[in-house]
Order: structure tokens, then sequence, then C-alpha cells
């Protein structure tokens, strides 16, 4: 599950309006509301991380540890990002092209990971591929291992961020019809020149805008990552599970310096999706 | 695949493809995965799974994530609609940007969130330290897990509210204005029934999000047996111990809550549908 979009609208109406002291105390109490559980926690990761100086705070972020943690989520973000965004247009253009029953069964399917902990979906893998069953046994005599290791981190992740994707394309598509891409047809045009020269333009900013959240969450995962990654430095550990083993190690300075990079790409990710409701409201 | 046909009409190509690898990415990611928990149950027998999730240790959990999803979501459905209100009727400067930062909660990494507000509220914290001189925890309480999941929740019900209100005509205002009725009558006879079906669903994902919730809840929670243990770190503790069925039954408690919460989350959104379109 993640927050509906942002759907710019009218301005407020102007015949009807709250007076103005009503509205002062009304603003005061949202500022007050933001303050103490966006500014606050904002203002004191860079606090914390910056506690011992700004030597110190790049001593924490070039630490081969760190280092090996940010590799490893860049890792699994390319890999995640991709495989989603291929489905997510695979999943909309049978969803929103075709008739057939079972439509709205498949949706709702499709929005099941949203409704799971994290932590079960770390440990449905677990179950599936973990050393301990005999699917996980038989892969771990042929050498490979997945859980507590990259294969079950990146897996983890891809069911965690599995319905971003679609759950931006197939609205759009549906608004947008079929009949583009049907008289391209009719025009006699094969089926990847329709898709690559109607339906992609179309929807490409949909598709940029379900690409950030999907990386946004792939970046952030805990739970489900927590469960299956085993927790090896240097090797199986993620950049906010770098941040858990430094925290819990009481190592404050160093966790809030390595969090400091998550909150940059948190920062980064509102950005660019302010900027791209924006463009949204340009083409609506 | 007859369950798939295709009728009427469909005169595009590659159905049969883009259906195909739907299918195959589904099962393979989402449904054989999600399976294991009713395959890892269903031999353990009733009284085994009955034992295993009813123990106290366990009821104890469910109850901590129950009352505090249930506070934080009430929280935020107020939060959220005053957040949503003064964001969509007001002007005032730095209005766009409380607008983009009420996502943050859903950009932040819980983990990142998690040990923010456990350093905030700690006796030594920001926070913590003049409430420690009232009198008052909040680390290691209930108290602390309902902040957090005030935080995680937030975004949901602003962002479920905010385009109903954008899009209510400022007529049926007017009209109850011109009939006589104060601001205030206004806002609790006409606006009020109109946006509550918003506000149901936008808390209900509040509540089914906060339930599901770990990294933001572990830091701030302590995790005392029976007092501040959360269901899902019920779960983590028995993988700990390789109690694998006991994980599972666990799990699958949890799943068929969230799945009754989907389902009561449609029936909402219909309801929020015939009544209002």
């Amino acid at each position: 599950m993640h927050p509906p979009k942002r759907t710019p609208g009218n301005p407020a109406p102007k015949t009807l309006s709250d007076p103005k002291p009503v509205q002062i105390v009304l603003i005061g109490l949202t500022f007050l509301f933001f303050t103490g559980f966006i500014f606050l926690p904002l203002s004191l990761v860079f606090s914390q991380a910056f506690q011992k100086g700004w030597e110190f705070y790049l001593e924490c972020i070039r630490e081969p540890y760190a280092v090996e943690a940010v590799k490893l989520t860049l890792l699994t973000v390319s890999v995640v990002v991709p495989l989603n965004a291929f489905f997510g247009l695979a999943a909309a253009w049978a969803i929103t092209k075709f008739n057939f029953r079972g439509k709205a069964a498949l949706k709702t399917l499709l929005d099941l990971p949203f409704a799971v902990s994290p932590v079960v979906a770390g440990l449905i893998f677990v179950l599936l591929v973990g050393s301990r069953t005999p699917f996980g046994s038989w892969l771990g005599e042929h050498g490979i291992k997945i859980i507590f290791s990259t294969p079950g981190i990146i897996i983890a992740t891809l069911f965690v961020t599995f319905p971003f994707v679609a759950r931006e394309l197939i609205p759009l598509m549906e608004a947008q019809g079929r009949d583009e891409e049907e008289a391209a047809l009719t025009l006699g045009a094969k089926g990847w020149q329709i898709f690559a020269k109607i339906t992609l333009p179309n929807i490409k900013w949909g598709l940029l805008y379900g690409m950030i959240l999907c990386s946004a969450r792939s970046i952030g995962e805990f739970g489900a990552v927590s469960v299956v990654s085993g927790h090896i430095r240097g090797q199986t550990n993620t950049i906010p599970l770098h941040v858990e083993i430094l925290y819990s190690e009481y190592n404050f300075t160093a966790s809030f310096a390595v969090a400091s990079l998550l909150v940059f790409l948190a920062l980064i990710t509102i950005v660019l999706k302010s900027a791209m409701e924006h463009q949204f409201k340009k083409t609506a | 695949m007859a369950f798939f046909q295709r009728k009427r009409r469909n005169i595009l190509p590659g159905f049969g493809l883009s259906m195909g690898y739907t299918v195959f990415y589904l099962s393979a990611i989402v449904i054989v995965p999600l399976s294991m928990v009713f395959i890892n149950t269903i031999p353990m027998g009733w009284e085994p799974f009955f034992s295993a999730v009813t123990t106290p240790r366990v009821l104890a959990s469910y109850r901590v994530s129950f009352s505090t999803a249930l506070f934080a979501a009430v929280f935020d459905a107020v939060a959220g609609l005053l957040t949503a209100w003064v964001l969509v009727r007001y002007r005032f400067p730095g209005k766009q940007f409380l607008d983009a930062l009420v996502d943050l909660p859903f950009a932040l990494p819980t983990a990142v969130a998690g040990i923010c507000f456990a350093t905030l509220y700690s006796p030594v914290g920001w926070l913590g330290k003049s409430l420690t001189s009232w009198g008052l925890t909040i680390i290691n309480t209930p108290t602390g897990i309902i902040i957090a999941l005030i935080f995680i929740g937030f975004p949901f019900v602003v962002r479920t509210i905010q385009p109903v209100l954008e899009e209510l005509e400022p007529e049926i205002e007017e009209a109850a204005h011109c009939l006589g009725a104060t601001r205030l009558q206004t806002f609790s006879k006409i606006l009020l029934p109109h946006l509550f079906p918003a506000l149901l669903t936008g808390a209900t994902l509040a509540f089914a999000r906060g339930i599901g919730e770990y990294g933001s809840v572990i830091f701030i929670a302590g995790n005392l047996p029976m007092k501040t243990e959360i269901a899902p770190l019920m779960i983590m503790s028995k993988l700990d111990q390789f109690d694998y069925n006991g994980a599972s039954a666990v799990a699958l408690v949890l799943l068929l809550i969230s799945f009754s919460m989907l389902l009561l989350l449609n029936a909402v959104q219909e309801w929020q549908q015939k009544e209002y379109r």
C-alpha cells in the first residue's frame, strides 16, 4: 500500500472562506504537527550526523563496510526496478488493452504485496528457499545460496515493490483507452511499433513516476530484507541494515551519518515526485 | 489459462505474451511464496496451530499491535483532515513545501524514522529531556510505538482526503450559507459527512499499514515481552529460534487480518462510489 497520488485541483473557492483567526489557528496547528513529526526528525538526523564534525562524517560514509552497503543497495535497485517496471508494462498492457474474465480478481492480486507486513514478506522466502526447506537444501547441494545472501535480498525487495509500477500504469492506460493503438493497427503497424511509437510516449511520465516510487522503496526496505539478509557486514548489509547495526552498537554519530545519505535520497524522491505531479497537471 | 478467456473484440496483438508473462511473474514472486505460509501451517494440525498463536506472549503482541495501530490511525485521521483542509483551502507561505513534505514518511526508509524517534524521545533527546522532567516516558512504552505509527500512516490519510476536498463543489457550501447555516454547522452537517468515506479509507490504510509495520517501531518500542512487543517482532524472534512453524502460524494470523482489511477497504470504497457519484 502507498498513499494515493495527489491530484492537483481547483483553487480554494473565493466566495466562502473561514474567518482569518480560524485560518491562523488551523495553519498554526498544522505547522505544529509538522514540526514534531517532520521537521524535528529531519533536523535531528543532520545535527547528529555532523556532531563530531565534517571530517568524521566523511570518515563514516567512506568506511569500507558503509561503501559495501551502498554498493549492495545500488545493485539491488538496479535489478529490482527494471524487472518490476517490465512486469508493470506487461500487466498494464494485458489488463487495459483486452477484455477477459477475472480482470478484477487479477487487479486485486497485483495489490497483495501492499497488504503484507514486511516481516511476513521476508518470512515467506525463508520458508520457500531457506536452507532448512527441501527446495532450499536441493539448491544448496548445487551450490546456490539464496537466503542470507544477495539473491535473497533481491527477491524479497522484488516482492515488496512488486505493485508500484503496475499500479501507476493501469489507471493511466485505462483512461487513455485503446483507440490510438487500434487506429495504428488498421494503418498496418506491427505490435512492437504500436507499443514503441504510440503507447510508450503516452505513458512515459507515469512509468517514470512508478519507477521512482519503486526505487525509493527498494533503497529503504528494512523489515523484509532484515529477515533474509543474515546481517553479514560487508556482504549482505544494505544501507538501512547498516544504519541499524551501527545504532545498536551505540555508534550513533556513524549511524546518523549513514542515515543522512538515505534522507538525501528521500528528499530527492520527494522533489522528483512533486516535479512530476506538476508535469501531470500540465498534460492533463 | 482457461480462466482468463478472451471475450469480444480484442484486436490488439500481444495478449498471450503479456498475460502469460503477468501470470508467470505474479505466481513466481507473489502467489507461490505467499502460499508457503499456508503450506507450512496446514500440516501442523488445528491444535498445535491454535496453541502456537494463543500463547500469552503472542496474544499480548497482537493486542499491542492492534491498539497502537488503532490509536495512531485515529490520530492520523484528525491530523490528516486538518492538514488536507489547510492545504486545499488556505493560502499561506510555505504551502507547497508542506504539501511536498507530506510524502516524507513514505519516502524515508522506516529504519531512519525509527532511529530518529528513538533518539528524539530518549531521556537525553530533544523532546525526551523535557518530557522526562515532567515525569513522562515515551521510549519503551506503547506511546512510543503510537508516535512512530502516526508518522508512518500520516500520508495515507492526507492523500486520500485531498482529492475529494479539491473536487467538492463550492455551491453546496454556498447553499448552506444562504439557508442560514453557520460555518461550523456547514462543516459538521455538510462537509464532514461528504468527506467521511475518504477519511475512513485513509484511516483504514494507515491502520493496516500500522499492524504490519516493523522498521520504524522496533527502535522506540524497547521490545519488552508482554508490553511493547509487536506481532511482526514475534515472527522475527520465532525465526531466530528456527521455530519455522511457529513463525508461519503467527504470520498466517497476520495475513488473514490484512486480507480482511483489504476486503473491508474495497467495501468502503464501493460504498463511497455509490454514495457520492
